[in-house]
């Protein structure tokens, strides 16, 4: 019981709080002009272009973030799952974009690998051009194309989160039952729809779950590389919010902003699970229930 | 989960500074603390931005500082805007945490403003060995408030124009003294295509209002330009000010460096200390970077010049600054402490234990008399030192403010207004919107600051 209370504490409480702090006018650079606001903040925040902006480009990198992780990290995770030289080697590389902290990253995607000056896909370009004797494009990655600069960066970061997932699924498969469709005349197309699809679906769920919570947070990448801009395109809500509160000192207002994201994190999330869910359920599981 | 958890987090201890500030004693009696305890010693806590200089002070303050005056500093050191955040919920809350914080120009006015700093006019001229008349008047001018220094510098920085004499004279070009934005876009033009590998200008690009912002402000005032009239009307599409922003999109566009829409200080200097542009024209305190061997490719060939002008100068006056909270109750040690950081034995102990190039400089005239430290610096120092002398925040550009700042204006609202524009302008030489449409949509963001201040 103690435990449950610190629980709560610990976690209800600050949400309870950022609650409160939303209905309120509360612009700490005014520390005389602070008051009970009611919805004010709610109705400044769903009227801002900004962060109109701000919810689209969020929908846009958590979808296509989620499902490209997912479907790469499935991938390899069934390459993965085959035992061959070096395997070991090889899932150490894999899980390695993980590990390292979201900050470092997105430096290195920014000044290693997209600078269009000094970076690696430039470099690499002038090389070949240079090597077979043409006129190498030079282009401007993040400007030309700063949606999908950061979405690459988040679906490197997070596939190998997904493939650990789906791993542990496949290999939590008892190898029996595989063998018994193969002796049934199962081909391994077959196996793989009926069986280990199916076996992977609790696992595809909760890494689209967790992905969903994770990638709505997105921050690290969107304020290294490319400070939401050029324009509103790589605003994300997790940075509109740090802009409320730390560039414009508005608490009311930003704190609005994480109310709505919290509510907004929790539809998407549940949403997903059930989109997963139905897809699973159209499936026939070879016209048998288990 | 990060950023959501530490909007969580910070929105809790908000409340709970806010419920602690209530209860705290808030009553100005203890003004003059007198807390102080002699050579026995007392406790500072030092919140400090962590830039390199911040961390010298750090590893020097226990040697050079407590084992003189027996006063034990506690520093906190913090990226920028998370010490921002913590200064402004500390004061504003009345939570007393910090003795010393440091603050920026622009903090140090808006804060003035509220009245959280205490006034540091007389301590500083009662302290005879702190020689407050050899502070820079630009420094002075930038963190007082009717004559009264409420912040003391710990080191300043203006704005002039690198380039590459090298590449100037294989290509026969003159770099003018005192240069006109004219001049700079005739000479890039000149430039462009000539040399392989390096781009005519490097200038920031990176939306924010300490990035690319700070430039194009600088800009806005050389071409007569402002962002608010004296009256607090929006100016962004006056004559000057729409001038001056077509006149940057167009030079980026043209002769900029390749993705100048996420190139910031950082990136120009990448690129200017790695050979790839040819004129920059950013902060003073680049230089001692591109003139370090260990860090420039470029070291010794680099010639300084003025701040492009046109009307009036683009020059900006920038500095960190030690202030003293109006909630401490040690008000006489924490001046001790800012006394020796400031001071000029400090700037001696700097250059003789980590080195002269690392020198808190731009806050003081004598620091460029020291002989080591004129040695270290010759490329620049006195390019760095007429640029300081010729900014003043209460005279930028040509036209009446209704407060002051050189680049930024000093009120509340501008940190935000000023980040929206610098996004506005970064998708402008992006190219996903003319420079006619980011103008119009910086009006319109203006007028909406315009309509609270009126």
């Amino acid at each position: 019981m103690p435990a449950l209370i610190f629980l709560v504490v610990v976690t209800q409480i600050p949400f309870v709080v950022t609650i409160g702090i939303s209905l309120f006018h509360w612009i700490v650079m005014y520390p005389n002009d602070t008051h009970f606001d009611g919805f004010a903040n709610y109705v400044a925040v769903l009227r801002d272009p900004y962060l109109r902006a701000a919810i689209v480009n969020t929908v846009i990198m958590v979808v296509t973030g989620v499902l490209s992780a997912l479907v790469i990290g499935t991938f390899l995770a069934l390459l993965l799952n085959r035992t061959f030289f070096g395997r070991g080697v090889v899932r150490t590389l894999l899980i390695t974009p993980f590990l390292i902290m979201p900050m470092a990253a997105s430096l290195m995607w920014k000044h290693l690998i997209y600078n269009p000056e000094y970076g690696l896909i430039n470099g690499v370009l002038k090389w070949l051009g240079n090597t077979f004797g043409f006129d190498p494009a030079q282009p401007e990655w993040v400007s030309g194309q700063p949606k999908l600069a950061v979405i690459l960066v988040l679906v490197w970061t997070w596939t190998p989160f997904m493939m650990l997932i789906t791993l542990a699924g496949l290999q939590a498969q008892d190898p029996e039952i595989k063998e018994a469709a193969m002796i049934d005349g199962a081909n391994a197309f077959q196996q793989f729809r009926y069986l280990t699809f199916k076996h992977l679906r609790q696992y595809l769920e909760l890494s689209t779950v967790l992905g969903v919570i994770y990638l709505l947070n997105a921050y690290d990448q969107v304020f290294s590389i490319t400070q939401g801009g050029p324009g509103t395109a790589t605003t994300n809500l997790p940075y509109q919010i740090y802009v409320t509160i730390f560039r414009g000192y508005d608490y009311g207002r930003g704190a609005a902003a994480g109310v709505l994201v919290v509510v907004f994190s929790i539809i998407i999330s549940n949403f997903g699970l059930k989109l997963i869910s139905s897809l699973n359920n159209v499936v026939p599981a070879g016209g048998r229930k288990k | 989960m990060r950023s959501k958890t530490t909007a969580l987090l910070a929105a809790a201890a908000i409340g709970a500074l806010a419920m602690a500030g209530c209860g705290a004693d808030t009553s100005d009696d203890n003004k003059g603390g007198d807390d102080n305890k002699g050579a026995s010693g007392g406790e500072l806590n030092v919140l400090m931005v962590g830039n390199p200089q911040m961390k010298d002070i750090e590893s020097l303050a226990e040697e050079h500082f407590t084992k003189e005056t027996g006063i034990k500093v506690n520093f906190t050191i913090l990226p920028e805007n998370e010490l921002r955040d913590k200064v402004a919920q500390d004061v504003a809350t009345q939570a007393g945490q910090y003795d010393v914080v440091t603050v920026g120009a622009y903090e140090g006015s808006v804060w003035t403003a509220n009245d959280w700093l205490y006034n540091l006019q007389d301590l500083a001229e009662k302290d005879t060995e702190f020689d407050v008349d050899d502070l820079l008047p630009a420094m002075k001018g930038v963190l007082s408030k009717d004559g009264d220094l409420y912040a003391i510098p710990f080191y300043g920085e203006s704005a002039f124009t690198m380039y590459r004499a090298d590449v100037f004279e294989q290509l026969g070009l003159t770099m003018p003294a005192e240069p006109t934005w004219a001049d700079i876009e005739s000479l890039a033009a000149q430039i462009e295509g000539k040399v392989d590998g390096v781009t005519p200008v490097c200038l920031r690009g990176l939306p924010g209002w300490g990035e690319n912002m700070a430039v194009v402000g600088a800009m806005i005032d050389a071409f007569g330009g402002t962002w608010f009239d004296a009256d607090w009307n929006a100016q962004m599409n006056s004559e000057g000010t729409s001038q001056a922003i077509e006149f940057y999109v167009n030079l980026v566009t043209k002769y900029g460096e390749a993705g100048a829409s996420e190139s910031g200080f950082t990136e120009c200097l990448n690129n200017f200390t790695q050979g790839k542009s040819a004129i920059w024209f950013d902060a003073t305190s680049a230089a001692n970077t591109i003139e370090s061997p260990d860090h420039s490719t470029v070291a010794g060939k680099v010639g300084y010049a003025d701040a492009p002008r046109e009307d009036a100068r683009s020059g900006w006056v920038w500095t960190w600054a030690w202030a003293v909270p109006k909630t401490t109750k040690n008000l006489d040690d924490a001046w001790k402490y800012i006394a020796w950081a400031s001071g000029k034995e400090y700037e001696k102990t700097v250059g003789a234990e980590v080195g002269w190039t690392r020198v808190p400089d731009g806050k003081r005239s004598s620091t460029f008399e020291i002989p080591e430290y004129k040695q270290a610096s010759a490329a620049y120092s006195e390019q760095m030192q007429a640029a300081l002398n010729q900014s003043n925040p209460e005279d930028c550009g040509v036209q009446a403010r209704p407060v002051p700042g050189c680049q930024y204006m000093a009120f509340p609202e501008f940190a935000d207004l000023g980040t929206k524009v610098g996004q506005e302008l970064s998708a402008a030489i992006a190219g996903q919107k003319t420079a006619a449409e980011a103008i119009a949509a910086c009006q319109v963001l203006a007028e909406q600051v315009s309509e609270q201040k009126k």
